[in-house]
């Protein structure tokens, strides 16, 4: 017997103390939901690390109202099949309500905004730690995060000040108020997300493979036909056949031209992708510190 | 590529700016494939606007846009790479400011440490330091990378002049693995691929070692020991009865059937089954995180550890510790802390300061026993409840613990239990 784990195996176990050192260390926890890949890895590793027992700490998806139908039908499904609790927070609400002002033009979208809608439901709930599937090789802010990320009574993230981390003790103390950020996946990459849902052969949405689409092209970047995005003059509707990468808002996520239909096409796709996964996201392409300053103010 | 076949090995880099510690991470990642044009375009975009004469990898890892626009980097970045064999995740710890603690951080969890030395230089004070750091956070494996090998016309008799000067320096150390690679970050020499002009020098390059470092053996599989992180009682109707203790092994070997004790209370019985998600496995070694089920009902929480009657840990309340504080606020002698050590938490009282190590020269420090921020020093400290545990050269996980102030909840102290 060699005494070794194998990588995704190793990243597999760390997740997993993970959650289950959230499950031990706070009152209330919850899981950020979103319908994209790595939150369903992130609810696929808890049903692990808690089995026999249930997941013990509800779903909750930040609903902008700009989503894929597809992702909404998936959550839904993925619910109903592990008897999961799912709080919906919805940004229209917060709109509704007078909190969060919707943006104008039509390079409008509720990315922004949706950090209002988190942070009021993590409030009202009273949640203490939310897990998010964040990880540190998306993006360049990302990757000075730690496992339990502290959040003050703001919801704000102060970078330059974070905890040490060491070892794997993770301190979860704080002031009524306050609450955590937990990334299992941190040190998971792109790649790794992907060989994983291979290995144990885990439901995702049919957005991520190939299919036929009515996209249009803005900046380089395919959009799909959706309502919520009015089209410049010059911005036809083309059928294309195409995939996404990662799955946000119709308004910020943009399709690559692909033919990979299979969990093992795409796995060869990403080995040998030139541009990162992020590069087709509208919403990190406002600033190079797009991410670190919606972070800051809350962000997922 | 059989991607199911490959492990995980975690290295730190160790460095200032001025040895290219940067250049050299940019240079692993960029002849490993790991850059993507869109960061590669990015950082061009930066570097211009900086005024930069080249494209600056070290914006790469610089992540917060303090950090850019100082062009210094304050905290560990984590960056990953891959290549068919391993995958790898470097802990890149800045040079400057609070080198100890961002360096104490980044090791922590590091299986090695490149130490980057100028080969102009030599064995310098710093090399020192980060030797001394990397060896007091029990790593095994060092690469003592010779660089800017091209400024020294390639020769043979700077190498070993270093090679030399390190062996006789690190025969104090307790680190049993040392590589050393003649280098030019730069030009790529020896970095991922061999270098023609020193065809004098006969070992592997910087990623072969990295590919082909023993790691295996880096976890305990002697000393079997359960921290009890959670405990799983479903209660359902599948399963009325289950009642699972579960963990991640910090050491040794679990099978069922397996005699086994609880600490502290000395209780003792038979592993029935040990499951990870769903599936009975028939032994788990670390750092596996699994689910263990005993013959007898016991009483058993969190902070409990499992161990075999045969060996024990130590189980105490004094304990003495080698100290790196992390916290601009000094260590208060006699001030109480919350602790944390595996899934236990407690408080301690700081007893002793024995001594501080003076980092630039590495001698004790009797005389002037303030531990401030990036300060090394012995301790002695008591704590509440006892704690299960070993020798941190034995068993990182059990040998470790953190400090945390009790009114601002900030960690800060690492200690290695002596």
């Amino acid at each position: 017997m060699y005494y070794a784990l194998r990588h995704l195996d190793e990243l597999e176990s760390e997740a997993i103390f993970i959650m289950r050192e959230t499950a031990a260390q706070f009152q209330k926890p919850v899981l950020l939901f979103s319908g994209g890949k790595d939150s369903i890895v992130m609810v696929h590793v808890a049903l692990k690390a808690f089995w026999p027992a249930k997941i013990p700490f509800a779903l909750m998806h930040v609903d902008t109202g700009h989503n894929f139908q597809e992702t909404l039908d998936f959550r839904d499904q993925l619910v109903e099949k592990h008897g999961l609790e799912l709080i919906i927070a919805s940004v229209q609400q917060s709109i509704d309500e007078g909190k969060a002002v919707d943006e104008k033009g039509p390079y409008a979208s509720r990315n922004t905004i949706q950090s209002i809608t988190l942070l009021d439901g993590i409030e009202k709930h009273g949640f203490d730690a939310a897990f998010g599937g964040g990880r540190r090789d998306e993006e360049k802010a990302r990757a000075k995060e730690r496992f339990f990320s502290h959040r003050d009574e703001f919801g704000q993230w102060d970078p330059k000040n974070q905890r040490p981390e060491l070892w794997n003790l993770f301190n979860g103390k704080k002031n009524i108020g306050e609450h955590f950020r937990i990334f299992p996946l941190s040190n998971w990459t792109e790649m790794d997300v992907w060989q994983y849902i291979a290995k144990e052969h885990i439901d995702i949405p049919n957005l991520y493979y190939s299919h036929k689409r009515k996209v249009f092209n803005r900046k380089g970047v395919w959009y799909a036909e959706n309502e919520f995005m009015t089209r410049l003059d010059g911005e036809e509707l083309v059928e294309k056949i195409v995939r996404f990468r990662t799955i946000g808002d119709m308004t910020c996520t943009g399709a690559v031209l692909s033919e990979a239909s299979t969990l093992s096409e795409i796995v060869q796709e990403v080995a040998s992708a030139r541009i990162t996964e992020r590069g087709t996201r509208a919403d990190d392409k406002r600033s190079e510190a797009a991410m670190e300053e919606r972070k800051k103010q809350g962000y997922f | 590529m059989n991607y199911l076949d490959m492990d995980l090995l975690r290295f730190t880099t160790a460095g200032s700016v001025d040895d290219g510690k940067s250049t050299l991470i940019g240079r692993l990642l960029y002849d490993s494939k790991s850059i993507f044009e869109d960061q590669l375009e990015a950082v061009e975009a930066s570097s211009k606007k900086r005024g930069d004469e080249y494209t600056n990898l070290a914006l790469l890892t610089d992540g917060l846009s303090a950090e850019r626009e100082q062009g210094i980097t304050i905290d560990v970045a984590y960056r990953y790479f891959s290549t068919p064999k391993r995958k790898f995740i470097i802990a890149d710890t800045p040079g400057h400011i609070q080198y100890t603690r961002n360096m104490v951080t980044g090791a922590s969890t590091a299986n090695l440490a490149i130490i980057l030395v100028d080969a102009r230089n030599g064995v310098a004070e710093q090399t020192k330091r980060h030797s001394f750091i990397a060896n007091l956070l029990g790593i095994k494996h060092i690469a003592l990378c010779v660089n800017k090998m091209d400024l020294v016309e390639y020769k043979k008799e700077v190498f070993e002049k270093i090679v030399d000067d390190y062996r006789a320096f690190s025969s104090k150390l307790d680190v049993p693995d040392i590589h050393y690679i003649p280098i030019s970050a730069l030009f790529g020499d020896n970095v991922v691929n061999k270098s023609e002009k020193m065809d004098w020098y006969q070992g592997a390059t910087l990623m072969h070692t990295l590919e082909n470092v023993q790691i295996s053996s880096d976890h305990n599989h002697v000393d079997s020991r359960f921290p009890v992180q959670y405990v799983l009682r479903p209660q359902s109707l599948e399963h009325p009865d289950y009642r699972g203790y579960a963990g991640r092994i910090a050491g040794g070997i679990f099978k069922p059937g397996d005699e086994v004790m609880v600490l502290p209370s000395g209780l003792t019985s038979k592993i029935s089954s040990i499951d990870q998600a769903g599936e009975q496995v028939s032994e788990a070694f670390a750092p596996m995180s699994v689910s263990i089920n005993l013959e007898d009902d016991l009483d058993i929480s969190r902070g409990d550890m499992l161990v075999k009657p045969d060996n024990q840990p130590h189980v105490g309340q004094d304990i003495d510790l080698m100290i790196c504080w992390l916290n601009p606020k000094k260590l208060a002698l006699n001030g109480k802390y919350g602790l944390r050590h595996t899934s236990r938490e407690a408080r301690c009282v700081i007893k002793e300061v024995k001594y501080k190590v003076d980092i630039n020269t590495l001698h004790r420090n009797e005389e002037s026993l303030e531990i401030g921020m990036n300060d090394i020093g012995r301790i002695k400290i008591r704590t509440t409840v006892p704690l299960c545990y070993d020798r941190y050269s034995r068993n990182r996980i059990t040998g470790s613990v953190i400090l945390v102030d009790e009114f601002t909840h900030e960690t800060v102290g690492a200690g290695m239990i002596l």
